[in-house]
């Protein structure tokens, strides 16, 4: 069932150092914990050395925050392969996480993935050709009043239906950023009908975000 | 102090106490995996629930303390129910292979499925299967037979204080893994098969050679290094087939090094199983009748002071008497237990004995190391100074080379000039060593065996006078010893006596053509080159160095093959016990030395092995205080003098070669192969 990390067939790069500007904010991480408590800054280091290196942590990512926090390095392995927010095999440049967990699934999650498989012509957990695009599934994002929901990147997709996703990696492809947050221009997590309390002091300014979100 | 009601019995326990340690006070066994009594408490595996009234659960036994008038019990139904379904769960992904696992026969999983385990499984799925992990020359995995409970993560982190071995993944997909198919680089590696519960880890010597039931076990003692760790050999047949260690808080705990305990398979190789004498440069099988009349025939005419003998690093008390004996009715006085060439006055105890003890260590808030590496020369010290470590508030320093103890230590000096300089004060350490409350100095035989090896002593002895170490309630001062006869040869007076010469002497010597014969007590470790023309008699078990240059060969038995007293570094003499026969016609060493005697003409006193002992307590009564330490008296030891600056090095090249049997082992060759590695300088005696 489950394989070694090491063994994905991608090639592991050889050396990774943090670039002068992460290093500094390594550093600001680090001033947070108390001294002799610097492993803390693990998980913010990690993330710090996956943004730099692409969206993906290789294990040199892995030994350089281990040595940089005085941890042995297997402490570190254990941290990055406990999340499955690190990623220990490379990801394209728009990393794609449609929820299927049971709310995100009621509410049509299937057809997102459908939609996504089609649009890039990819299986869940495989990268397009070009490199573009990583097509992921994830257990619940913790956003299910507007579900389905897609994480791509750090922004969160809501109230998406497949034409919606098709949009937005047309919008991707194209190099821009679609508009994140909720697909259908609901307001937060409020009733899919519009708001049915507190009318009075909310609609001016749901009429003003719908507004906004109509443009 | 806590009171609490545990199956309707009343106990009172000490804070702190689990639930599961009270259970073990009045003698009710609670099952567990993951807790480990040495070992932190992580209460993962969930085997040890017990009712408690007032929770609203059944609680992990392992990490609940006691706390006043709890009511526990531990055999109700709800108990019962509970651990059947942990069981079950355990079960679920262990695969049913026990007739081919090595574990079979002596497994928690197993024994506890006796009393826990359903029948049959509900479980209709397909099981879990886990890659095996390589871990290295000695530890064999079967990672699909792991239940997780974390022990050997916890073992190698916190004893071993070597951090390779983690959990990797979450939930079902967790995996115990070195990082990343590494060997694990520690000398403890052999008991993560120990503390394992399961046959996840288990011996890759020992694999698929023997059943536990049997197997003949025999409680004795390890003479590999100095320490004298308490093992069990488990013997088929002619044949020991592996080598266990045993409880004992005062020397080893519960661990044992890989030396001591995978050297055995050197035990069936390289064997000395008959005479042998030299004839027209070559060694041919004799008879003892022969062989002894060679040697007494060399002998005839002989001056006491043209004779000599040197005992090896493996040699028991027994025989190290006998032939001390021997010699002095030979009218010699040459005679040396210290064939590394160590040089340190033996006039006193204390000055060359572990006076504090092993388990002293725990009580020191200083030490200071000078010119060791425990973790090669003493796995097992090492453990303990590691133990002391983790228990916080502990400086420790060394002087002498920087080597990755498993602790954090400060090297304040090289060589014997820094120990001068904590004598009259001026260097910065001791300032340290003047705020300690119990200060401890351990000496390896890195500090004693140079030419101002006596110097080094006394200036060791005044840094144990200047800052306390040397008190009523306290004795500091250490010596840490490379080789289990040592304290034993010393203690029996295998010593040079009036006129005689030390293994120096004995060698320039012999190299002159001073002296003309020279008995080697399994002493393999010396220059053979420098026995120039003298006639060699070589006793002893393995075909080693010493054998090589042998005129004549008599053959002993090993420290598993005999009945014998070993003193550790401690002054701690322990007894050997015999768990096979010596091959061939290879004998009990203190009876060929006995037997030789009587055709010399010069027939021992003593007939028996009780004899034998008796004439040994009236030596020295140390010797009747088996498995005990007695005091040493201090008083002044040591010569000061002159020192040189030559920074301290260690004996020790290749931790897994030291000896004839290791030499011997191919287990332990391939130790060298995988963890001592090419950088290692091989010398021709180390490998």
């Amino acid at each position: 069932m489950s394989a070694p990390a090491s063994d994905h067939g991608h090639a592991e790069p050889t050396s990774f150092t943090f670039s002068q500007e992460n290093l500094e904010l390594a550093k600001r991480i680090i001033a947070k914990y108390p001294a002799g408590k610097q492993a803390s800054a693990c998980m913010p280091l990690l993330d710090v050395a996956q943004r730099q290196n692409g969206g993906w942590l290789p294990r040199v990512a892995m030994d350089a925050v281990a040595d940089l926090l005085g941890m042995p390095r297997i402490r570190v392995y254990e941290v990055a392969t406990f999340y499955t927010m690190y990623n220990k095999n490379p990801v394209g440049r728009h990393h794609i996480q449609v929820c299927t967990t049971t709310p995100c699934w009621l509410r049509g999650s299937d057809d997102i993935v459908h939609t996504c498989k089609k649009k890039l012509g990819i299986e869940v957990g495989e990268t397009t050709a070009d490199g573009q695009f990583t097509l992921g599934e994830v257990e619940c994002s913790g956003a299910c009043v507007n579900a389905p929901v897609v994480q791509i990147g750090d922004d969160y997709y809501e109230d998406v239906a497949p034409e919606h996703m098709e949009r937005i990696l047309d919008a991707l492809a194209r190099g821009e950023t679609p508009k994140p947050g909720s697909q259908t221009g609901r307001q937060s997590s409020e009733p899919i009908d519009g708001p049915t309390t507190l009318k009075v002091f909310t609609t001016a300014q749901a009429d003003a975000t719908t507004a906004q979100a109509d443009d | 102090m806590p009171k609490l009601t545990i199956d309707g019995i009343e106990i009172e326990v000490e804070p702190g106490t689990s639930i599961l340690q009270a259970c073990e006070q009045l003698g009710i066994e609670i099952p567990r995996f993951c807790y480990h009594e040495r070992l932190s408490v992580p209460a993962n595996c969930r085997m040890c629930l017990v009712e408690m009234e007032r929770a609203p659960k059944p609680v992990a036994s392992c990490a609940m303390p006691c706390g006043d008038g709890m009511v526990v019990r531990t055999n109700s139904e709800t108990v019962l129910k509970a651990r059947k379904g942990v069981m079950e769960f355990l079960l679920i992904n262990h695969p049913l292979d026990c007739p081919i696992c090595d574990q079979g026969g002596e497994c928690d999983l197993q024994d506890q499925a006796m009393a826990y385990g359903f029948d049959r499984g509900r479980y209709g799925e397909n099981k879990r299967a886990v890659e095996d992990k390589y871990m290295g020359p000695v530890i064999k995995t079967i990672m699909t037979r792991c239940i997780h409970c974390t022990r050997c993560i916890r073992f190698i982190n916190e004893v071993a204080g070597v951090p390779d071995v983690g959990a990797v993944n979450r939930g079902e997909h967790m995996e115990i893994t070195t990082f990343v198919e590494k060997a694990i680089g520690s000398e403890l590696s052999g008991n993560l098969a120990d503390v394992c519960p399961v046959g996840a880890l288990t011996h890759k010597p020992y694999a698929f050679t023997a059943r536990p039931w049997e197997l003949r076990k025999t409680e004795t003692v390890d003479v590999l290094d100095a320490v004298g760790s308490n093992i069990r050999v488990d013997a088929r047949g002619p044949e020991v087939m592996r080598v266990l260690p045993r409880v004992n808080d005062d020397i080893n705990e519960e661990w044992l090094s890989d030396k001591s305990r995978y050297s055995y398979d050197g035990l069936k190789r390289q064997r000395l199983d008959r005479p042998y004498i030299r004839q027209n440069g070559k060694l041919v099988p004799a008879s003892w009748a022969e062989a002894f009349t060679a040697i007494a025939a060399r002998l005839k005419g002989l001056l006491g002071n043209r004779i000599a003998a040197i005992s090896g690093d493996l040699v028991d008390v027994e025989a190290q008497f006998a032939l001390k004996e021997l010699l002095s009715r030979l009218g010699s006085t040459s005679l040396d237990c210290r064939q590394d060439g160590a040089r340190f006055d033996t006039s006193v105890r204390a000055g060359y004995l572990f006076n504090s003890g092993i388990a002293g260590i725990e009580k020191a808030d200083v030490i200071l190391l000078v010119g060791t590496n425990p973790r090669w020369e003493g796995t097992l010290v090492n453990a303990r100074i590691r133990k002391r470590y983790l228990a916080g508030n502990v400086t420790i320093a060394s002087i002498g080379e920087q080597r990755d103890l498993t602790y954090p230590y400060s090297v304040i000096g090289s060589g014997p000039e820094t120990l001068q300089q904590l004598v009259d004060g001026s260097h910065p350490f001791a300032e340290t060593l003047r705020a300690a409350k119990n200060p401890m100095i351990i000496v390896g035989m890195g500090a004693f065996r140079r030419a101002d090896g006596l110097a080094v002593q006394a200036a060791a002895r005044l840094v144990g006078e200047a800052y306390g170490m040397f008190r009523d309630d306290w004795s500091g001062f250490n010596v840490l010893h490379t080789a289990a006869a040592r304290v034993g040869g010393i203690e029996a007076g295998f010593l040079p006596g009036e006129g005689g010469r030390d293994v120096h002497g004995i060698l320039d010597g012999a190299s002159k053509g001073e002296i003309d014969f020279v008995y080697l007590l399994g002493a393999d470790e010396i220059d053979t080159a420098k026995l120039g023309n003298a006639f060699v008699v070589y006793q002893g078990h393995h075909g080693d160095a010493g054998a090589h240059r042998a005129d004549v060969i008599l053959p002993g038995a090993a420290y598993t093959e005999k009945n014998a007293v070993y003193v550790n570094t401690e002054g701690r003499p322990q007894l050997a016990r015999l768990a096979v026969f010596p091959p061939g016609e290879a004998r009990e060493d203190w009876k060929i030395v006995r037997a030789l005697s009587e055709v010399l003409g010069n027939t021992l006193p003593f007939d028996t092995h009780g004899q034998l002992r008796q004439r040994l307590m009236a030596a020295n009564p140390i010797f009747g205080a088996v498995g005990e330490t007695t005091p040493a008296a201090w008083a002044p030891f040591g010569a000061q003098g002159p020192v040189d600056t030559a920074p301290f090095v260690t004996p020790i090249t290749n931790f897994y070669m030291t000896d004839p049997i290791s030499r011997a082992s191919v287990t332990m060759a391939n130790c060298t192969e995988a963890l001592v590695g090419p950088a290692q300088e091989r010398t021709g005696t180390h490998g």
